[in-house]
């Protein structure tokens, strides 16, 4: 393998991983504050971009992908408000069948709309052919794109949780509801905003990676499947570790299509998910003190 | 045999249902049933780990898949190539071998079913049993994404390994025939011999079941679902009964994956994949979680609704829907909704239902 192949598999594995970890931070906002996997997460993902796609054939890129963030805000609550809200202390093995159920609706709903067919968000500059040079490596624009954005959102993310006073009531209420409750905090509204916030990500996520990824209305899953690994990777609940554990996850896959069939890609991933589940569910950057004051 | 009565009343109806689809000229329907039976089958064991040990699996068309794929790869390998060696004489002389003519008149030798199936159920208890140890220490989340994570990976393998056929999956499946022209087969004639076959399998693992439940297991899975860590105190072996309960499922999906191939004579990929294990799921929780009665009645009616295309296009989106609904508003099963409460508590909501 060539040096430039080499840092040209590295970036390609950087790039994935940080999506990776975009998954990831929507599933940790959900669960800190709900204590729930939310497993449609993926689908957030999807309907972002098949909305702005839709959306694009009447008005230009940047518009219709902040319409389409917004309506798969909006449905984001909407899924908090019909099925989450009014359940009194569910248990979680109920939770976790709910929101397959969410998942596999949403994709049903979303191949009676949209169809089979593969679908993407043109290049945000540029085009498929156009590149960037950084040092030796050669990347798409696209690539920067979402490699900035994705940045932007987690460090945004960051301040919101700890400066602003809403971020601090979400953050009390993963803490401990009956306090928060206690101290008049809505407790269900911030559930519902972390819905919102966790489809905000989502479909922003969604919106960045189709010129790349395409889109199609099963994306979900598989992101999902990937993103849950990386939230474990870096320690349920951690977003700044998710990010660690997303760029772990992507180089090992990314270098994983060099020593095996490429038909065996996702395999690797679940794999490595299983391998990490067996031997340290607390992540790489847990602690196990404070995994087991956490029920899961 | 506490149960005697309740089996001899789904035999009654079983024999009275091939009777009336009979002399209605509807004996088609009995393929539909008979697949029913045998994914009904896989349900049952699935109850007994989710509803009864209280132990989530989202792989369990992995089992299945095993199970089918085994026997499919076994029986339409072509062994006449290697007539020469030691281990085919051995089967031979056993008796274990089967010899037919594929279309073109040319001789085929494969193994015989019956290896296939015990190879089948060793492989899937076996792979059941080194997954179950790590697995099964897992709880909620973590244990629904890792029976997730092992189903996909089966999906995965079967659908990239050319062995398996890929996307095509296998066909030219031969017929299980366990002894004459009786057994397991797809042909039209054999269709009633078929549905009472796949039934005895039924019947025999609901008869299984209910004792396993009844017996010193059953009270113990129960003490499990309720309180791990208590029953765990009162010297019950969790992590022993748990394994135990995953291997047994395993197989019997597994066995319920063999038949169903032999009567379709072949088996495809979608047997293995994710929504396949949704929908076994979503089965378990419309009959109730615990209970092997509502699973087997309400696994029936929709498999057989499903197989019959009365769904459309809508068939995930029909068995989502029922996920959702079931857990929302009937966790207990939709056989257990005392309707009459539900009504009283409706029209007055003071009074503490």
């Amino acid at each position: 393998m060539s040096a430039e192949l080499f840092f040209q598999y590295i970036a390609a594995g950087i790039t994935y991983g940080i999506i990776y970890a975009i998954v990831a931070i929507g599933f940790n906002i959900i669960y800190n504050t709900t204590g729930i996997i939310n497993f449609a997460q993926g689908e957030f993902l999807m309907l972002g971009s098949m909305i702005a796609i839709s959306l694009h054939d009447f008005m230009p890129l940047f518009p219709s992908i902040v319409l389409a963030v917004i309506i798969t805000m909006f449905i984001g609550a909407l899924i908090e408000l019909l099925f989450i809200r009014w359940l009194e202390g569910p248990s979680i093995l109920r939770m976790i069948i709910i929101t397959i159920g969410i998942s596999i609706l949403i994709r049903e709903l979303a191949l009676a709309i949209w169809g089979e067919s593969v679908r993407a968000l043109p290049y945000f500059t540029g085009d498929e052919v156009t590149s960037v040079s950084i040092g030796v490596v050669k990347v798409s624009p696209q690539v920067l794109w979402v490699v900035g954005i994705c940045i932007l959102m987690v460090i945004i993310l960051q301040i919101f949780f700890q400066f602003t006073l809403l971020g601090r009531k979400m953050r009390a209420c993963a803490t401990n509801p009956m306090a928060a409750r206690l101290c008049g905090i809505n407790t269900k509204n911030m559930v519902t905003l972390s819905f919102m916030l966790s489809a905000l990500i989502g479909a922003v996520a969604g919106c960045v990676v189709s010129p790349i990824t395409y889109s199609q209305y099963n994306m979900g899953t598989g992101l999902a499947i990937k993103g849950f690994t990386v939230a474990i990777l870096g320690g349920l609940g951690n977003s700044l570790a998710a990010l660690g554990g997303g760029i772990v996850l992507g180089l090992l896959e990314s270098f994983s299509v060099w020593v095996m069939p490429s038909a065996y890609k996702d395999a690797i991933s679940i794999a490595i998910l299983l391998i990490i589940l067996f031997v340290r569910p607390t992540g790489l950057f847990g602690s196990k003190e404070t995994m087991a004051l956490k029920e899961f | 045999m506490k149960h005697f009565y309740k089996i001899a009343l789904l035999v009654i109806v079983l024999i009275g249902l091939q009777v009336t689809v009979t002399m209605t000229d509807r004996v088609y329907y009995l393929t539909q049933l008979t697949m029913a039976a045998y994914y009904t089958m896989a349900v049952l064991g699935l109850t007994l780990l989710m509803g009864y040990a209280g132990q989530i699996s989202l792989g369990h068309a992995g089992f299945f898949a095993i199970g089918g794929y085994t026997s499919a790869v076994l029986t339409t390998f072509n062994l006449r190539p290697y007539s020469d060696s030691i281990l085919f004489r051995l089967l031979d002389t056993l008796h274990l071998l089967q010899r037919r003519e594929d279309l073109y008149g040319e001789l085929i030798i494969n193994v015989n079913p019956v290896i296939a199936m015990v190879l089948a159920i060793v492989i899937s208890a076996v792979i059941a049993y080194v997954i179950g140890i790590p697995v099964l220490k897992l709880k909620g989340h973590y244990l629904a994404m890792a029976t997730l994570g092992f189903g996909i990976i089966v999906y995965r393998i079967v659908l990239g390994t050319p062995v398996f056929g890929e996307a095509d999956g296998i066909s030219d499946v031969p017929p299980f025939f366990f002894f004459g022209n009786f057994g397991i087969s797809g042909d039209m004639d054999l269709r009633i011999q078929n549905y009472y076959i796949a039934w005895a399998f039924v019947v025999l693992i609901l008869f299984i079941l209910m004792n396993l439940l009844d017996s010193r297991v059953g009270r113990a899975l129960r003490a499990i679902h309720g309180a791990e860590d208590a029953s765990k105190s009162v010297g019950v072996d969790t992590a022993e009964y748990k394994l135990k309960t995953f291997v047994l499922s395993a197989v019997i999906a597994s066995m319920a994956g063999v038949c169903l191939t032999h009567f379709n004579g072949g088996i495809g990929p979608s047997e293995a994949s994710v929504m396949k294990s949704i929908r076994y799921v979503s089965i378990v929780a419309a009959g109730g979680m615990a209970s092997l009665w509502g699973t087997m009645f309400m696994s029936t009616f929709l498999n057989f609704m499903s197989l019959r295309g009365y769904f459309g296009s809508y068939d995930d989106a029909v068995f989502g829907g029922i996920l959702i609904l079931i857990m929302l508003f009937a966790p207990e099963g939709i056989l257990s909704l005392s309707f009459r409460r539900w009504f009283s508590k409706l029209f007055s909501p003071a009074e503490d239902g």
